[in-house]
């Protein structure tokens, strides 16, 4: 637990904790507006977005592919909102026909174009990889103290670090806006605020934590992430501040408890090979949902109907 | 290009490809038709839970297989793994949706993250596993048709008709339970049972699609036909008929075209023959397509336009908007140079007519009945009797010189 743990497990903990908080955060304010799917949907799309930032610039550099990603999130959101107006469609069904179909087309340019030469793949896309990112520089726990050794950080620790901060500093700008709009949408406009702008750049900072988190863990960490801590904390109170609170108690746990059962979880089985931590992780957190619904103290609806039945 | 294609639609491009075209030309069948009452009650997006659900069922059901000596790639295996932890996944969602404050889209998103989550596990497991390494497991994610069998198909083909049944069986429940589930449930329906039916009937046809399609594309097989065929039909079993075949042939089609040419993977192909459907049926399609609604629009506008032309007409007022102007003379009411023809004197002075006599009547009848047909269109002919408008002529008086419609 000394040095082979600074070097091998402290940045994807660290890097996989960001991103369970970065997306947690917005995903508070998505569960309580019913937008939760949005999430499932942004990591969907994020794939053609990827294959078709790699088309243009030919290279797999980090940043070409977030701005695919986020201008597919973008595309995707527009495409919703098209076919729900244009079509008068209802809105769970106009989500699943946009993001299937980017999602086909994605599989099918990735399929068409030469990929074969670089490590761009829809398993990856999905599971994200989360284990690799490791600091061969250091040697322990010195190293956070050594310049040089913290030059050779996983550069994708510094970018979860930026975009949970930025995250964090919106959702504290824009407390008070977010939470009237998503309680009361016609209170909240009278009083002057934009509430349709507020809640195209929800789904706009959903989309960076989600392509963020994507670049790193993989587009099922962000799903379970986006929807599984604030759900469960949901639960636990009635208050919004608490709620987002354990959240991020919820997130985090999940991030380390996943990472530690997938990394060491088979070896106290007698196994010897790690499983995904991605998968691992959002196993995790479906298992404090659980025990939220199960156990929870605010986890009933309000005069729910038939309480006693079956 | 074309001819492969056309021989791939004729069944012509050898065995495998011929296979694949059938089969999902059934599983877009069965798909469009079930993912209908799907749509009808607004639940479009289990399909999304319950596809994401079957990928733990798959590597259980390899697991056991394989702790019990068998190969562990019976298809007919996988797919009863999946069908149960699907029906999990379904059971979760229903219970996390009941029990707890949290709403349907929360516990479809926890549910197919989850699920898929421990399905990557499993399937990470089944890799270091001895026999793991050829299990093909991932072929479920984005379907493989390459390798199909006979007896594959045949397996889609039962499933395939095996949903149809139910959905003819049920339809008239489901139906009801789609539409009005309060209704169903003071008739005596049992709207849980019905519900739980509906979405067996998902779940049987995710799970046939998963060698397919795979089972992040087999909710686009469930969704988007019946988002297509809502455009062309206001009735429900027409509805559940056009999904079928909307499913049915872009199945087809996408199996085709993507045995004509190499890198075409069959289940994105599909999908996005089913979109192009979509796209079509929404630009064209009468009465709810764009173009209808645009055409309606132009038609109110020139309507529109025509009356307040002929008003100044009346009047005797110079008339500078362009579209009225180009309204007027297009319709021969007004010449060239601007002056009113014949015709439109005469329409000229019966639109201030009927203007008048509009006056009249919402004076005389105050109800909504008749002063809430008044929006300067409806001709008052078709609200009012003749004596009641020979009534308000009367009140109106003999007509006299008016403006430049003399």
């Amino acid at each position: 637990m000394g040095a082979e743990f600074v070097q091998l497990s402290l940045t994807p903990l660290a890097i996989g904790v960001l991103a369970a908080i970065a997306c947690a955060l917005p995903g508070n304010f998505m569960i309580l507006r019913r937008q939760a799917l949005i999430g499932d949907a942004i990591s969907h799309v994020a794939l053609p977005g990827i294959v078709v930032a790699f088309l243009i610039t030919g290279t797999i550099a980090t940043w070409p592919m977030m701005i695919g990603a986020a201008g597919a999130a973008v595309v995707a959101v527009v495409l919703i909102e098209a076919i729900r107006r244009l079509g008068r469609v209802e809105p769970g069904a106009a989500m699943g026909v946009t993001f299937t179909s980017l999602f086909a087309a994605g599989v099918l340019l990735l399929e068409q174009s030469d990929t074969s030469s670089v490590h761009l793949d829809v398993e990856h896309a999905l599971y994200g990889n989360l284990e690799s990112l490791i600091w061969l520089s250091a040697e322990g726990w010195g190293s956070l103290l050594d310049r040089e050794a913290l030059a050779d950080l996983p550069p994708e620790l510094g970018r979860m670090a930026a975009v949970t901060l930025l995250i964090a500093v919106l959702t504290a700008l824009f407390w008070r806006p977010l939470k009237l709009s998503t309680f009361d949408e016609g209170f909240a406009a009278t009083l002057g605020i934009r509430t349709g702008l507020l809640s195209l750049a929800l789904v706009m900072t959903a989309a960076v934590a989600a392509v963020a988190a994507f670049d790193a863990v993989g587009s099922i960490i962000v799903i379970a992430m986006f929807i599984c801590p604030p759900a469960a904390a949901r639960l636990m109170t009635n208050r919004l501040e608490v709620q987002v609170a354990w959240s991020l108690v919820f997130a985090t746990l999940s991030a380390v408890l996943g990472y530690v059962l997938a990394g060491y979880g088979p070896l106290w089985l007698g196994g010897n090979d790690a499983v995904s931590a991605a998968g691992m992780i959002a196993t995790v957190s479906g298992v404090i949902l659980g025990l939220a619904c199960l156990f929870a103290p605010h986890r009933s609806r309000i005069g729910a109907p038939r309480e006693a039945e079956g | 290009m074309l001819s492969p294609f056309v021989s791939a639609l004729l069944l012509q491009s050898g065995y495998n490809a011929a296979l694949v075209a059938v089969g999902a030309a059934l599983l877009g069948i069965a798909a469009g038709s079930g993912g209908a009452f799907l749509f009808l009650r607004k639940r479009a997006l289990v399909s999304d839970a319950v596809a994401h659900a079957t990928l733990p069922g798959v590597g259980l059901a390899f697991m056991v297989m394989v702790a019990l000596g068998g190969d562990g790639r019976n298809l007919l295996g996988l797919l009863l793994g999946s069908a149960l932890s699907a029906s999990l996944g379904l059971l979760i969602v229903e219970w996390i949706t009941r029990r707890t404050r949290l709403a349907e889209d929360a516990a479809i998103g926890a549910v197919l993250s989850v699920f898929f989550g421990f399905g990557i596990v499993l399937l990470t497991v089944i890799q270091t596993m001895s026999r793991g390494k050829q299990a093909g497991l991932e072929g479920f994610l984005l379907g493989s048709t390459a390798g199909m069998l006979f007896q594959d198909a045949v397996i889609i083909a039962i499933g395939g008709a095996g949903a149809i049944a139910t959905i003819v069986l049920l339809r008239r429940p489901m139906t009801l339970v789609a539409f009005d589930a309060e209704f169903a449930a003071a008739s005596g329906v049992s709207v849980r049972t019905i519900d739980l039916a509906m979405m067996l009937l998902v779940m049987a046809v995710t799970v046939v699609g998963l060698k397919v399609v795979g089972l992040v594309l087999v909710v686009a097989m469930l969704i988007i036909p019946s988002v297509t065929a809502r455009f062309w039909t206001d009735r429900t079993d027409r509805l559940v008929g056009i999904a079928g075949l909307v499913g049915g042939a872009s199945g087809y089609v996408g199996a085709a075209f993507s045995a004509s040419a190499p890198h075409l993977p069959t289940g994105p192909i599909i999908v996005l023959v089913c979109f192009a459907l979509f796209l079509a049926s929404l630009l064209v399609a009468p009465v709810r397509g764009v173009l209808a609604a645009l055409l309606r629009r132009r038609r109110f506008q020139v309507l529109v336009h025509r009356r307040q032309g002929l008003l100044s007409l009346a009047h005797g007022e110079p008339i500078f908007d362009p579209l009225t102007l180009a309204v007027l003379r297009r319709s021969g009411l007004i010449r060239r140079d601007g002056v009113p023809t014949e015709a439109g004197r005469a329409q000229s002075a019966k639109v201030l007519r009927d203007e008048r006599r509009w006056d009249i009547a919402r004076q005389i009848y105050q109800d909504d009945a008749v002063s809430g047909r008044y929006d300067g269109l409806t001709p008052i002919e078709t609200v009012l009797t003749r004596d009641e408008i020979a009534e308000i002529d009367r009140r109106i008086g003999s007509p006299s010189v008016v403006g430049g419609a003399a």
